[in-house]
């Protein structure tokens, strides 16, 4: 799975994108950023309300309950401020 | 339709004048230029540096401008959005739409610039003096701008 963080989701976990092998039982959104906030400590602030997170899977709108799978790019983002 | 993601600066005028010649059944063109503002006050805006996504940003605005021409009759559409670090009186955004009558027009520009500024996937880092550099925030106004649009299109279909 390939991950892109942006803006302050990409400052604090020092990563603008990886390729990671997400373990089986990981099936959706919000089973995803409870994994990746157990990876450390600069990833458990930045994910630690979800609330304040959106989420695209192949580049669409995501829900916490949308599926995940391998293969998949997902982009972890602030809401957007853009025009 | 035209979509464009750039960092360098764009002409309004030119790029106006592409959206009308040559098509003679455009009546009215309405514009909208957005521009990187100081409000002032002692903490004195630097910079403000426009990331975005990359793939997903052109996916985006092309149905933005999709959505638009489904819900006007429209002649034509333009976005053109910058990235990368601007200053203060810079341009940011040039959103416009034609079509034979002016309400079309008119509403189809409001339309682009309010789901633009919810569903396109841009972020602002603005830079200050006194604060450093700062993520801007959401707005809860540019929530309630999109929403509008949402609720005028669920009346239409009631």
């Amino acid at each position: 799975m390939k991950i892109l963080y942006f803006a302050w989701l990409r400052q604090k976990t020092g990563i603008d994108s990886e390729d990671v092998d997400v373990p089986a039982e990981v099936g959706d959104v919000a089973g995803l950023l409870d994994w990746l906030k157990q990876r450390n400590a600069n990833f458990a602030e930045a994910l630690s309300d979800f609330e304040s997170v959106r989420v695209a899977v192949n580049q669409e709108f995501a829900e916490l309950d949308s599926p995940v799978a391998a293969g998949d790019e997902v982009a972890i983002f602030p809401p957007m401020t853009g025009g | 339709m035209t979509v464009k993601v750039q960092s360098e600066d764009f002409d309004v005028g030119a790029e106006l004048e592409r959206l009308t010649r040559d098509n003679h059944n455009v009546g009215g063109m309405v514009s909208f230029v957005g521009l990187v503002r100081d409000l002032g006050g002692e903490d004195a805006l630097k910079a403000m540096t426009l990331e975005h996504y990359p793939g997903m940003t052109e996916k985006m605005l092309a149905e933005i401008e999709a959505e638009a021409q489904a819900r006007w009759p429209l002649e034509g559409s333009l976005i053109v959005h910058r990235y990368g670090r601007l200053e203060p009186g810079d341009r940011i955004v040039l959103v416009a739409a034609t079509s034979a009558h002016r309400q079309a027009a008119f509403d189809a520009c409001a339309f682009l610039i309010d789901w633009l500024k919810t569903k396109a996937p841009f972020w602002k880092l603005e830079e200050s003096e006194a604060t450093g550099a700062r993520w801007v925030e959401a707005k809860s106004s540019d929530d309630l701008a999109a929403a509008r649009w949402r609720a005028s299109q669920e009346k239409a279909a009631e």
